[in-house]
């Protein structure tokens, strides 16, 4: 019973799919060590054009809504409620 | 006293928690995370460990709990909240302390015995300790490094909001004795009312003299006051 309710869901979901992406950045003002290792092997492995890295986080969300403008809202309560630390972090949401 | 341990998939100090509460007296009830009332609690504590593997962010599922949203409610009708370490960044994840724990300066998992010294002694966690006490304490954290905004940090120096800091076995407070790259090397933290205290170091393990030692006991031994 279980496993055709969620099936059905599903269904549902596909009909009215739009597809997002976010971006999650530290501030400019955050010190990001993961991403100073990273640049400094990569100009280790002689990337010398390579000027600075910084490392994020990506998510890809399917939403279950028409209206472009109210799936956009929903991600960016997710953005502000879970997905992102806004004391640390930035975020870009782009539909995908 | 009555104690609560909230416990989360991936809680690893709680059972250590709960034979210092028991110890000391406390009557103590363990509280899974799916539950959605509290007992009667004078002190709610949020333990160490890697809650939901620290996925996202450490401390950030754990901190959309169902049981979290009783604890918002118990701290702001003034209860006692302890948050160790992972309770501690739980706590910040929540609002229910400002701030952020940030991955460690050294970007290396940090597992030591560390000096940490009383700076504010004039609360319900800390009034067993003298002033200025120099205490030896253990931790254990991937993410330990406290970051806020300048104006806030300023408010918690201002505010007595600090009730420890790193320091050498001297008590002297310097980048140098500062493991994880706290700001002000800072070790824990209360809220306004101070009813709220989140640190990183574990008094629970400090305990018991046979095992390691006592400096953690007053943190307990204090709200009994």
């Amino acid at each position: 019973m279980k496993l055709i309710l969620v099936k059905r869901h599903q269904s549902n979901l596909k009909k009215n799919k739009l597809k997002f992406s976010v971006k999650v950045t530290l501030k400019k003002d955050v010190l990001d060590p993961q991403g100073k290792v990273i640049q400094q092997t990569l100009l280790n492995m002689g990337m010398n054009s390579l000027e600075t890295l910084r490392q994020g986080k990506y998510f890809e969300i399917d939403i279950n809504e028409n209206d472009e403008i109210k799936a956009n809202n929903k991600i960016e309560e997710m953005c502000n409620k879970l997905l992102v630390n806004l004391i640390i972090e930035d975020f870009k949401i782009s539909k995908a | 006293m009555n104690s609560s341990v909230i416990v989360f998939p991936g809680s690893n100090c709680d059972r250590d928690v709960a034979v210092a509460l028991e110890k000391l007296q406390f009557k103590n009830k363990m509280i899974w995370h799916k539950d959605s009332s509290l007992p009667k609690s004078d002190l709610i504590v949020i333990p160490g460990g890697f809650s939901y593997g620290d996925y996202l962010r450490s401390g950030a599922i754990a901190g959309k709990s169902n049981i979290l949203n009783e604890v918002i409610k118990a701290a702001n009708d003034g209860c006692l909240i302890l948050g160790i370490c992972n309770g501690f960044q739980i706590l910040t994840e929540t609002g229910l302390l400002r701030g952020v724990l940030l991955r460690n300066k050294n970007l290396k998992f940090i597992g030591k015995d560390v000096n940490v010294k009383t700076i504010d002694i004039e609360n319900k966690f800390c009034n067993k300790y003298k002033k200025n006490q120099v205490l030896k304490l253990n931790i254990a954290h991937n993410e330990g490094n406290y970051f806020t905004d300048k104006e806030h940090l300023k408010e918690l120096e201002d505010k007595n909001l600090i009730p420890f800091k790193y320091c050498d076995e001297k008590g002297n407070i310097n980048e140098e004795n500062n493991p994880n790259g706290s700001l002000n090397n800072i070790a824990g933290i209360f809220n306004d009312k101070k009813n709220i205290l989140g640190i990183m170091p574990h008094p629970e393990r400090m305990v018991d003299q046979n095992i390691s030692n006592n400096d953690g006991i007053n943190l307990f031994t204090s709200l009994l006051n």
